[in-house]
């Protein structure tokens, strides 16, 4: 059984290096080329050598004299074949390389381009590791087999031709070879067989170890602060010492194998002499065919190895490549419809929420949610965590499309809509701030081509412009990776000058300025409302300052509009609204209650208890 | 106090770090010699084919006709050596990755356990991605060059002493010959190995590049699809790949076009040793079977100096390798446990002294001045001031996360610094603003507070804190998993976790950075309660970001500039002028507008 999903393999490892043959036809012939090159002249070299032995060395010890033609011919025979098979080397080492990184970087810009037009929704189905790793790791051992097969099939050319060689120069020594040669294939083959689960396990606790750094690492505050250090050391030394184990059990296969294999040509060799020189004695060869045979088996050993190699990458290979292929086998895309923006709309637009429902897999955490904004209106979503305020906030740009009901801008379902032209109306500054490792130029323009003083009007909107100002190269300052070169604050608002520098018609800000300081929140808030270009603006928050600018209040709880209208009547009519958005004031004024009462310890704790027991009631109600 | 970036090491000699590292590792030293002396006895099996083809062609055939008899028996006895030799050569490779594989796993423990050690300002002058190298990469280099590229040095090495004494005992004339060739290409290896030396360090930076630009088509494609920037990140992605592809081409060409010059090398040698060789013949100097065995030897040359600069890169990555390990273990820790002779405080309310404690970080400006306070058992204490105040700064002196500058902090009477980390930690426990979490389920992150505690006790901890309720609309409940640093859950939910994880450890004193403030106001002033319940009889300080825990506590730290500017009840200071009417006043706006 095993046997069998082994050679099911390598049919698959074989069909995966098909598909890179015809890829890359070009330079796989040349590097084949190369090879063939090299390998004839790997045997050629060896002939080389038994000619200046059977006709200038011999016959110089024999007669004691040599002719200078035939002592000139066999160096030019010896330098002129290694010249051709250095070049064959170089050819066959460069071109391998260039097929291999061609088909890795090709892996690696389809999977990356599949990633950008699939769904945002197939996205939250796959984990980020494996993503990158799908880009990285999966594409390089793909084609790893890539670098070795131009030899591999370079060793086949120089078999056959030894073969023939050493057929015409004696059977009987031939046979020896066609015993040697193909054991140490074998002996190989087994040698990577066994070798490769073990090197796959030592290659997947390597992993596991710098996994487990990594994260003890990066919460290194929270292991101090409880003082975790042993049981951290203790998981961390678990994992190393399996490593460990697991690396020896490779050194003891490898230990065992290549001696085994550098051993066998040699006795190989030692077989030659023996049986040769029986033959000899048969006059049925010279000497000089002796020591071409010989010559020919130390240079043969190592390159037969290669075959081995390519097989042994296979079935890693397999994986890598049939990893690569499901992303690029994804279906699923967003589709665009044929309208474009409405661009000769200027000013705000109307933005209609109609009947929408939104589940991740089996649950759904939008149900029938309509509301509308109308243009230039400012309306704030308000709710608990878990409400659903963030996926709603994505249908509304369109990021993910909703399982029922519609979103609409001014009036055009979002899916009517052109590639682009929701961008090029809406702008979404979400709760999680991402920059690109650019400048901050770049950063806010994006793919726009905008002039430097706007850059600087969106940065003073967002209060950016006096860090930005303060960064040693200003707006050409690089933030590093995911901007962590600014501080949380700093990201936020840079996000935030990225989506009011497009004049959005439509700004949706997900709870985007949690962390400025609330003074400096007041600022930006201010400055939007009063903004030239003013925008329709939808706004999630939890803070009283940011739901105060606000037209309209549409409250959401599990997932369901619970009410909106204007706070001032929400608050009166809807008790989960009071509550949430109340909640420090109330409990400002009882505990001054309290206090005037002079009431105990543990009356006060009574009376939480009652305050919150009344509290889920009414929520319940 | 000096600066507590970890070790360069730059100025340390190689040979002195090599010696350093293994001095840190005895387990590969004990037995090396044997280990060696079988590295020799294998490599000494590599002249046997030169010696055996030498008497086959001088001995078997020096009467014109084969001693068959002579020959066998010369072959047998080779073949014997081989198997002696092969048998040598397993055993050897079997101890060495047995003693290179114990010592480095003890050195990368070592090394995970060191980086725990070190201070807070130590850990975070670093990226975290160069902490891990050090205990991964680092060492995998180490390894790989300690059971492949030092035993190389070691075999090629011995291959060309063993190769050259027989071919002096040959001939030295085609000694010298050989040499002659083979001396300016040992001379250019250096030299080719900075060039590819320099050419993989391209292509790491531009592996680098490449994973950061793939990895935001991923992370960002959120922000990506809201703003179309599909092609604008296409074209930075395939720009870094082929900026990649290019680089390791480079690197390819360089080692296609050096690893053949050996190979034309032998081969001059080669046609020198049969133009010389057969004048050397006909004055009678050589024999032919020694000839013969010449051509045999040269090609010992070949396989070390092919691997040469190899292996002359893995010895250089192996000495940075120990470089930055070493550097590791040789920064010291600056805020360190006193260990036993340490005191143990004992279980109970705490109280807390600041005495003229200044801090600043190394380098820089102080960023807290003169702070004297007294924090009696059982207080509650509140922390206000503006960002960059001074107030975390406080915060991590209390808990230990690093030391005053001048001054001291006391526990119950004890200067924290004499306090050994097992008890401080255990009656101490802070819970920062970003909670972070480990990939596991919900349980498994809130049990890191206490590892004995069972599930019931953890279920407990929670209704106690009054997030019942939040665990009951969570799909798994305590089984949920949390993701990667706990990403699967949102700000808020991590924070009530880690709040929850630190309860558990039932610390008497519990020190909260601004612990909630991503929960929702309704949630948040639940926990409030909850928290003022469960915390009663210890001490509890705050950082605080909004006005009511100021308003609940029993006494108020302003912060100003680094300075403890003003104290008291909160009553007190908001009638008088000064920061904390200020502050209060800007809050009361910020939530009444």
């Amino acid at each position: 059984m095993a046997s069998k999903v082994t050679s099911a393999v390598m049919r698959q490892g074989l069909r995966v290096l098909g598909v890179a043959v015809r890829t890359e036809k070009a330079v796989f012939a040349l590097a084949v080329l190369a090879s063939a090159v090299y390998g004839g002249m790997t045997v050629a070299s060896a002939w080389a050598l038994g000619w200046a032995t059977e006709n200038v060395v011999l016959p110089a010890f024999a007669e004691g004299r040599v002719g200078a033609g035939a002592l000139w011919a066999g160096a030019g025979f010896i330098l002129g074949t290694a010249l051709l098979k250095a070049l064959g080397v170089a050819g066959r080492r460069i071109l391998a390389g260039v097929m291999q990184y061609r088909m890795q970087a090709r892996s690696r810009r389809d999977v990356t381009k599949q990633y950008l037009r699939l769904p945002l929704s197939w996205h939250h189905r796959h984990p980020t590791g494996q993503l990158l790793s799908n880009a990285s790791a999966d594409a390089e051992a793909a084609w790893a087999p890539l670098a070795p097969l131009p030899m591999a099939v370079g060793v086949i050319v120089m078999l056959v031709t030894a073969a023939v060689a050493m057929v015409f120069t004696d059977l009987v020594l031939a046979l020896v070879g066609f015993l040697i040669f193909p054991a140490i294939a074998v002996l190989n083959l087994v040698y990577q067989r066994r070798l490769s689960p073990l090197a796959t396990r030592a290659q997947q606790l390597r992993a596991e170890v710098s996994e487990i750094a990594h994260e003890s690492f990066d919460g290194a505050l929270v292991v101090k602060t409880l003082g975790r250090e042993d049981l951290e050391t203790e998981r961390f030394q678990r994992r190393a010492h399996e490593l460990r184990d697991a690396n020896i059990a490779v050194g003891r296969v490898r230990g065992l194998f290549d001696p085994m294999l550098e051993a066998l040509p040699t006795l190989g060799v030692l077989a030659v002499l023996a049986v040769g020189a029986m033959r000899l004695s048969g006059g049925a060869i010279g000497s000089g065919d002796l020591v071409q045979v010989a010559y020919l088996f130390t240079l043969l050993a190592f390159p037969i190895r290669a075959l081995g190699w390519v097989l042994a990458e296979l079935p890693r290979s397999v994986v890598g490549w049939q990893r690569v292929q499901a992303v690029l086998d994804a279906t699923g895309s967003m589709d665009y419809g044929t309208r474009e923006a409405a661009a000769q709309e200027a000013g705000p637009a109307a933005l209609e929420v109609r009947g929408v429902s939104y589940a991740y897999g089996e649950a759904e955490v939008l149900h029938d949610v309509a509301f509308e904004v109308p243009a230039g209106r400012t309306v704030a979503i308000v709710g608990p965590t878990g409400a659903g305020k963030s996926t709603l906030v994505q249908l509304l740009v369109r990021l993910v499309d909703p399982d029922r009901g519609a979103v609409l801008l001014d009036g055009a379902d979002l899916r009517e809509l052109a590639y682009g032209a929701v961008a090029s109306s809406a702008a979404l500054v979400p709760q999680q701030t991402f920059l690109f490792d650019d400048t901050v130029r770049g950063n806010v323009a994006l793919n726009l081509d905008t002039p430097d003083e706007d850059v600087w009007a969106a940065l003073r909107l967002a209060q950016a412009d006096g860090f930005v100002a303060r960064l040693p190269e200003g707006l050409d300052t690089r933030v590093g990776e995911r901007g962590a070169s600014l501080s949380g604050g700093q990201r936020q608002r840079v996000a935030l000058a990225r989506a009011v520098v497009r004049r959005p018609r439509l700004l949706v800000l997900d709870d985007a300025t949690s962390s400025v300081d609330p003074q400096v929140e007041a600022k930006i808030l201010y400055g939007l409302r009063d903004a030239a270009e003013a925008s329709t603006v939808v706004v999630v928050a939890y803070r009283m300052a940011t739901i105060a600018l606000a037209d309209e209040v549409v409250y959401l709880d599990h997932g369901r509009v619970v009410d909106r209208g204007p706070h001032e009547e929400l608050i009166e009519r809807c008790a989960g609204y009071r509550n949430l958005v109340t909640a420090y004031e109330r409990e400002e004024a009882e505990r001054a209650a309290i206090e005037v009462a002079g009431v105990t310890g543990e009356e006060l704790e009574e009376e939480i208890e009652k305050e919150i027991a009344g509290e889920e009631e009414e929520v319940s109600a | 106090m000096t600066v507590q970036g970890i070790h360069g090491n730059a100025e340390r000699s190689a040979l002195a770090t090599v010696r350093q590292g293994l001095s840190l590792t005895p387990e590969f030293r004990k037995g090396l010699g044997v280990t060696l002396a079988l590295a020799v006895v294998a490599t000494v099996g590599k002249i046997i084919v030169p010696i055996a083809v030498q008497q086959t062609i001088d001995q078997g055939l020096k009467s014109g006709r084969p001693d068959v008899a002579y020959i066998t028996w010369a072959v047998v006895v080779c073949a014997a050596a081989v198997l002696l030799t092969a048998l040598a050569a397993y055993v050897m490779n079997v101890r060495l990755y047995k003693a290179t594989e114990s010592s480095l796993a003890t050195l990368r423990v070592r090394g995970f356990r060191h980086v725990h050690d070190l201070s807070v300002l130590t850990q975070n002058s670093e990226r975290r991605g160069a902490l891990v190298s050090r205990v991964t990469n680092d060492i995998d280099q180490i390894s790989s060059f300690m059971q492949w590229g030092g035993l190389m040095i070691i075999v090629s090495l011995g291959q060309l002493f063993v190769a050259t004494v027989l071919m002096l005992v040959y001939s030295w004339q085609l000694t010298l010959l050989v040499w002659i060739c083979f001396i300016p290409l040992m001379i250019a290896l250096p030299r080719f190995q900075r060039l590819l030396s320099r050419a993989y360090t391209v292509v790491r930076e531009r592996t680098g590049d490449m994973l950061a630009a793939v990895s935001e088509s991923v992370v960002g494609a959120a922000v990506i699809r809201a703003y179309a920037a599909e092609r604008r990140t296409a074209e930075r992605v395939d720009k870094a790949v082929n900026a990649n592809r290019a680089a390791q081409t480079r690197a390819q060409t360089i080692v296609g076009f050096v690893f053949p010059l050996t190979e034309i090398v032998a081969a001059v040698a080669i046609a020198g040793i049969v133009l010389l060789g057969v004048r050397l013949g006909l004055s009678g100097d050589i024999s032919q079977g020694r000839l013969v065995a010449f051509l045999f030897l040269v090609t010992l040359f070949v396989s070390p100096l092919q691997t040469a600069t190899e292996v002359l890169n893995e010895a250089q990555n192996a000495v940075a390798g120990w470089r930055r390990i070493l550097g590791v273990l040789d920064t010291p820790p600056d805020v360190a446990d006193p260990g036993p002779k340490g005191v143990e405080l004992p279980r109970g309310p705490i109280s807390v002294a600041f005495e003229d404690v200044d801090f600043a970080y190394p380098g820089g400006a102080p960023v807290l001045r003169e702070v004297s306070v007294r924090i009696p058992p059982r207080s509650r204490v509140a922390i206000v001031g503006e960002t960059g105040s001074g107030k975390t700064t406080f915060a991590k002196l209390l808990t230990r996360l690093m030391d005053p500058v001048a001054g001291r902090v006391t526990v119950d009477g004890h200067d924290l610094r004499d306090v050994r980390f097992s008890s401080l930690r255990e009656r101490i426990v802070m819970v920062p603003q970003d909670g972070f979490l480990f990939d596991g389920t919900l349980e498994q992150n809130i049990r890191y507070g206490k590892p004995s505690a069972t599930r019931e006790e953890i279920a407990l901890a929670l209704t106690e804190l009054g997030l019942a309720d939040w665990l009951e609309g969570l799909p798994a409940g305590l089984d949920t998993p949390v993701g990667q640093r706990g990403e699967s859950l949102s700000a808020g939910e991590r924070q009530l976790v880690a709040l929850a994880r630190a309860y558990l450890a039932d610390p008497d004193l519990l020190l909260l950075d601004e612990a909630t403030s991503a929960v929702d106001p309704a949630t948040e002033v639940r926990l409030a309660r909850a928290l003022e319940g469960v915390t009663r009889g210890r001490t509890a300080v705050s950082i605080a970001h909004r006005l009511s825990t100021a308003e609940n506590a029993d006494e108020v730290l302003v912060f100003d500039a680094g300075r403890l500017v003003q104290r008291g009840p909160h009553a007190e200071l908001v009638g008088q002028p000064g920061v904390y009417a200020d502050l209060h006043a800007s809050w009361v706006s910020a939530a009444r507008s």
